[in-house]
């Protein structure tokens, strides 16, 4: 955090001061590590096993949080006798079809009494069921409301064999500390240190916070991570209460904000699923398909009309289902990944590239360069003139003469960027806070904001078409494009788009709030978690009071979604009578005179409903949330220990090895997450594995990773001389013990090597890499900062060159924290001889078209 | 004598804790002393000290290549980089520990207490006696009603004295315009009540500014606070006005000795003995002096 978010850390610091302890998990000792009071090293890929190792810690030694795990998880909730675990298949979960590589979650639900089938998947065919898979369901919802059995059958004393609770003893039970230092190569005793240091610190009394950042989500099993430590922080009560959570840090500003409102092919505005072409044919089915029985998400057709709305403005009517059919469908995953494969086989022609350089940043770049070439047309907005925008002429693959500028008939459109200093906007962060941001000078020359760029795009398009008769151009003809402009070059109005985000109602006054919203057209709302950023026709993301002049929650600088909550899912820092668990760690309460919660942060619970309140047979939405029904997003109320639905992978997290791996999975006979996502192409071959012949050919692990002087793919950074002066050059850090098995030299050159191409890099022989002893063999790690590219002050190999195509199936990330390589002194040949020494690796490793792709 | 305060000798008491560099330049009303505290326990290297500095005082770029210092690529203090982060691994590898597994060894990793990787923001120390200063010919360096030094880059004429008299490395020429440079404290920001560029962007507060007095008395509660919670190698370099430049004006809580930093333990104001030898010339001077007139007294005598 300290290497890649400085500026945030500085309140780990802080907390560090006033006596918190700080543990990093990092294969590397980095800058974290170096103030941290604790440096874990680990295994890269081996976290689940870890964090695992930590549950089942606290289960076996009760460390767990016994009255808020009974009253606020759904630990007494009994599954059905069709589920089977890991522990009873070897590694897989019941409801595997290997044939289609996808789960049939029907047999993870909770037992009780039969309310609806889950989500809309009746009478669908394996097929037409992995396209929908593939389409992402588990973002819909923010993976937190999907369907799930409203009115289970329970055991509060948590004995029952089926409950959750037990079901999580025993899937966990195998992550001894002896297997932790087997399989993440964590020590005992420091593992010792992390158990007691987190269990000390949890409770009543205390909380712990987990942040994390893409050292988690990279991966093919990323999702599973992140639930990994939700179910230890639910263990421990460490949820919707001060100090506590899991933090996600974003790869760069407001990535938060593009998902709320989001640049995500699967999902529109405030998570609601994007229709799927087989499965919404209306409006109604739509609706009747994502909603939920209960909760919040039971308001689904309010948030869904006021976004057409908000998009369709007098067009959207009742009687033309508000325009819905105008929006566009899903067929599958249209990913970044299966874009670019889309590209090389020339069914997507044109291509926006918005401040994002695939030919550095994205896995594979060598793919993305592919699929570059292959299009008509290629707009890239950028500061300056990335890797992305002159691949044609100075690309890895002109080098080596597998491309030639004359065959490559991409027209290439750049169009410079505005920077955020030049341009209102806001900033959402990870506390789902939003800032606006003030133009502080005008943008120079032609360069513009996107927002300007979008606008007048949008607006020139618009008169294009405004005569035509054709039925294909309505939806562009009726959208809301009318926001005012101002300054010399009719900057579309940032304010305007925020005022239409939060919405207004019949009257045309803002609203405050998404309890507000309707079904029947009488509101507009562009975002309903955003509504009441704009309450009273305040910007409430401008404010700025000083937090010495307010509360410790600070409730009044920027806003924070939703409701300006500054923790979600609050209520369960107060008992089930609605008490705070302590004093020291009191947020809200229910106040019985006022008859409303109260406290120091915005209630998350419906304000005047009681502790003691249980919803009535056959209540639906918010009316059936219970009184203690903390986890108000969820169908159920709680936070899952056991996901019944929302995540493609399992209902619950399991240690897999990598796509590609030098360790054969030590827990299991399945090596891989039998269900991740596989993009295999005669430019993406994979690596053999573990035991497999040929795993040995690429005997090391590698991860990627930033550093504090460059950001991402280098576009803001390289080519500043301040910046690229402190960290200027591409390297690889190696440990002694490594640069004495391979000869690799301190300063000089390496050349990394993976089954998709070759890098060179100049190689920091540092202690701060430590080798592993894994299975009886010495496992070194190589790290590798992914910023380089050809272009700018500083110039280098890309890290992306040796990356691979295997995603995480819920989201679709690729895996580029964990990979396996080689690594030998030198510099990497140069012309063809650097494919034909790809060539003979991957001949040597006998890697064909099949090669990891085994379930 | 020079005509304007600040520059030329000082004419005040020299040393001890009544120093008063700001008075002894010559002014008499002036603000309180101010100057940089760097808490390196508390650094974590991100090198904003360095970006911002160069930003605000448009200072060019050093040298676009790969040290092999760790992340050290700056390397030293020079005349194009007024803020140095130094970094020192100190990692090591302990000894074998049995893991419990029969046939799974595992090599035990870093104890998470004592493998350190030491940043720590280096910067002109602004010294209590300062040599640069004394030695400028030109009134170039000046000392600032702050009690600051900074060097006045219309003045200086580059001959250089400055580099070799300061006894820390920090001022040098810069090829480009033949002039020295060093940090000024921020002198054009300060003036205008603004924090230092470097202390303004520090997101940890390892860098801190304010009147020296304050900084002193905050970093020996530091001190003690590290003390009491274990860390017994922090220590203050450069907080005592007894020491052989006065006490510096941005001083520094370390984790180790001062050499691991690249800093000298014990330094000593380069012009301390000058008035000595000085008085020494002038004594033998004298001497010679009588000893011509005399023999041109004698001579005299013979030729008259």
């Amino acid at each position: 955090m300290a290497e890649a978010h400085p500026v945030g850390f500085q309140w780990v610091m802080e907390a560090k001061k006033r006596g918190a302890t700080v543990i990093h998990v990092d294969p590397r000792f980095s800058r974290t590590s170096a103030v941290a009071d604790l440096h874990v090293p680990i295994r890269a890929g081996a976290d689940i096993a870890f964090v695992g190792g930590l549950i089942n810690y606290v289960l076996t030694h009760e460390k767990y949080f016994r009255d808020y795990v009974v009253a606020y998880t759904n630990a007494p909730t009994i599954l059905t006798e069709d589920f089977a675990d890991t522990e009873d298949l070897d590694g897989v979960f019941s409801g595997l079809n290997t044939e289609h590589r996808i789960y049939d979650f029907e047999t993870w639900r909770y037992q009780g009494r039969e309310v609806r089938p889950a989500s809309g998947q009746r009478g669908v065919g394996p097929d037409q069921l992995r396209q929908i898979r593939k389409a992402a369901r588990g973002e819909a919802h923010g993976s937190g409301g999907a369907q799930a059995h409203p009115e289970p059958d329970t055991d509060e004393t948590l004995q029952h064999p089926r409950c959750v609770f037990q079901v999580l003893k025993r899937h966990f039970a195998r992550y001894t500390p002896e297997v932790v230092a087997q399989v993440a190569g964590v020590p005992e005793e420091l593992f010792a240190q992390v158990c007691r240091h987190i269990t000390e610190n949890s409770g009543r009394d205390r909380t712990t916070a987990f942040v994390y950042s893409l050292g988690w989500t990279q991966h093919t099993v990323g999702v599973q991570y992140i639930r990994t430590a939700a179910i230890l922080q639910a263990l421990l009560g460490n949820m919707g209460r001060p100090g506590g959570g899991i933090l996600a840090l974003r790869g760069h500003a407001s990535i938060q904000g593009s998902t709320d409102i989001p640049t995500l092919f699967d999902l529109l505005p405030g998570y609601l699923p994007m229709p799927h072409a087989h499965q919404h044919d209306d409006l109604d089915s739509y609706v009747a398909s994502e909603k939920t029985q209960n909760g919040f998400w039971a308001n689904t057709r309010n948030y869904m009309v006021s976004l057409l709305k908000a998009y369709y403005g007098d067009a959207a009517q009742p009687g033309n289902d508000f325009c819905y059919d105008y929006l566009p469908r899903l067929t599958g995953s249209h990913s970044t990944y299966e874009t670019v494969m889309g590209q090389i086989k020339g069914e997507c022609k044109g291509y926006f590239l918005f401040g994002q350089n695939p030919a550095v940043g994205s896995a594979n770049a060598r793919v993305q360069r592919e699929g570059l070439s292959n299009l008509d047309w290629l707009v890239v907005r950028d500061l300056v003139m990335i890797e992305s925008a002159t691949w044609w002429k100075n690309g890895p693959e002109i080098e080596t003469g597998e491309m030639r500028t004359e065959d490559i008939g991409t027209e290439v459109f750049f169009l410079p960027a505005a920077a955020h200093t030049e341009k209102d906007g806001s900033f959402t962060n990870t506390q789902r806070m939003l800032q606006w941001h003030h133009t502080a000078v005008e943008p120079a020359g032609d360069a513009r904001s996107d927002l300007w760029f979008t606008y007048h795009l949008g607006r020139r398009i618009r008169e294009r078409l405004a005569s035509s008769g054709d039925e294909m151009d309505r939806p562009v003809q009726d959208l809301t494009w009318d926001y005012p402009v101002h300054g010399s070059q009719d900057e579309p109005s940032a304010e305007a788009v925020l005022a239409e985000v939060n919405g207004w109602d019949a009257e045309g006054q803002p609203l405050s709030t998404f309890n507000d919203l309707k079904d029947d057209g009488s509101t507009t709302c562009g975002c309903w978690i955003y509504c009441g950023v704009r309450a009273d026709g305040v910007n409430q993301a401008d404010r700025r009071k000083p937090g010495r002049e307010q509360s410790w929650v600070a409730p009044e600088w920027g806003w924070a979604w939703p409701a300006n909550r500054r923790v979600l899912y609050n209520r369960a820092s107060a008992d089930p009578d609605g008490k705070p668990w302590s004093e020291r760690k009191a947020l809200v309460w229910w106040d019985e005179e006022q008859g409303r919660w109260t406290g120091h942060d915005v209630p998350d619970f419906i304000a005047t409903r009681p502790p003691s309140y249980r919803p009535p047979p056959g209540a639906t939405g918010t009316d059936a949330i219970s009184g203690t029904d903390a986890f108000i997003m969820q169908a159920d109320g709680k936070a899952w220990l056991f996901a019944p639905a929302g995540l493609v992978d399992g209902p619950l997290p399991t240690h897999y090895e990598p796509q590609e791996s030098p360790v054969s999975n030590p827990l299991y006979g399945q090596q891989h997450n039998p269900v991740r996502e596989l993009i295999s192409y005669r430019g993406s071959r994979y690596q053999p594995s573990g035991r497999e012949p040929g795993s040995n050919v690429y005997p090391y692990v590698t991860t990627t990773y930033r550093l504090t002087e460059h950001h991402t793919a280098g576009g803001m950074s390289r080519f500043l001389p301040y910046l690229a002066e402190l960290q200027p050059a591409m390297f690889c850090e190696v440990s002694p013990e490594l640069a004495a098995e391979r000869g690799l030299e301190h300063a000089g050159w390496a050349t990394i090597i993976t089954a998709r191409s070759a890098i060179e890099a100049r190689v920091l022989v540092t202690e701060r890499m430590m080798p592993l002893r894994i299975g009886g063999r010495t496992l070194h790690q190589i790290g590798l900062p992914w910023h380089w590219g050809a272009n700018g002050l500083t110039t280098g190999d890309a890290a992306n060159e040796l990356s691979h195509l295997s995603l995480d199936p819920n989201v679709h990330i690729q895996e580029v924290k964990a990979m396996a390589c080689d690594i030998r002194p030198g510099r990497r040949p140069r012309g063809p001889a650097l494919r034909e020494l790809v060539r003979a690796y991957q001949q040597r490793a006998g890697i064909t078209a099949d090669t990891g792709t085994e379930v | 004598m020079s005509t304007q305060p600040g520059t030329g000798p000082a004419t005040g008491p020299e040393t001890g804790p009544g120093a008063d560099p700001a008075a002894r330049a010559g002014y008499p009303d002036h603000p309180p002393r101010v100057g940089f505290f760097t808490d390196t326990s508390v650094c974590i290297g991100c090198k904003a000290c360095e970006v911002a500095c160069k930003t605000w005082n448009a200072v060019p770029e050093d040298g676009i290549s790969l040290s092999g210092m760790s992340y050290d690529n700056t390397v030293s203090l020079n005349a194009s980089t007024w803020r140095h982060v130094a970094f020192i691994e100190q990692i090591g590898r302990p000894g074998e520990a049995d893991a419990g597994l029969p046939g799974v060894e595992i090599t035990p990793a870093v104890d998470g207490g004592s493998a350190r990787w030491l940043m720590s923001s280096d910067v002109c120390k602004h010294c209590t006696e300062a040599a640069c200063l004394d030695v400028c010919p030109t009134g170039a360096l000046m000392r600032t009603e702050f009690g600051t030094v900074v060097v006045q880059d219309d003045i200086c004429n580059g001959c250089g004295y400055c580099v070799t008299a300061c006894p820390f490395g920090v001022i040098a020429r810069r090829e480009s315009d033949g002039g020295a440079h060093k940090c000024t404290l921020c002198y054009d920001r300060i003036g205008d009540g603004l924090t230092p560029a470097c202390a303004q962007a520090c997101p940890t507060e390892s860098i801190q500014f304010g009147p020296l007095d304050e900084l002193r008395e905050r970093a020996a509660g530091r001190v003690s606070e590290l003390h009491e919670s274990g860390v017994t190698q922090a220590r203050l370099y450069g907080e005592d006005p007894s020491d052989g430049v006065g006490g510096m004006g941005a001083f520094f809580l370390l984790l180790d000795q001062p050499e691991v930093y690249g800093l000298p333990p014990d330094p000593v104001v380069t012009t301390r003995d000058l008035p000595r030898i000085w008085r020494h010339v002038a004594t033998a001077g004298a001497a010679l002096a009588v000893g011509a007139l005399a023999a041109c007294v004698r001579g005299g005598r013979g030729r008259s």
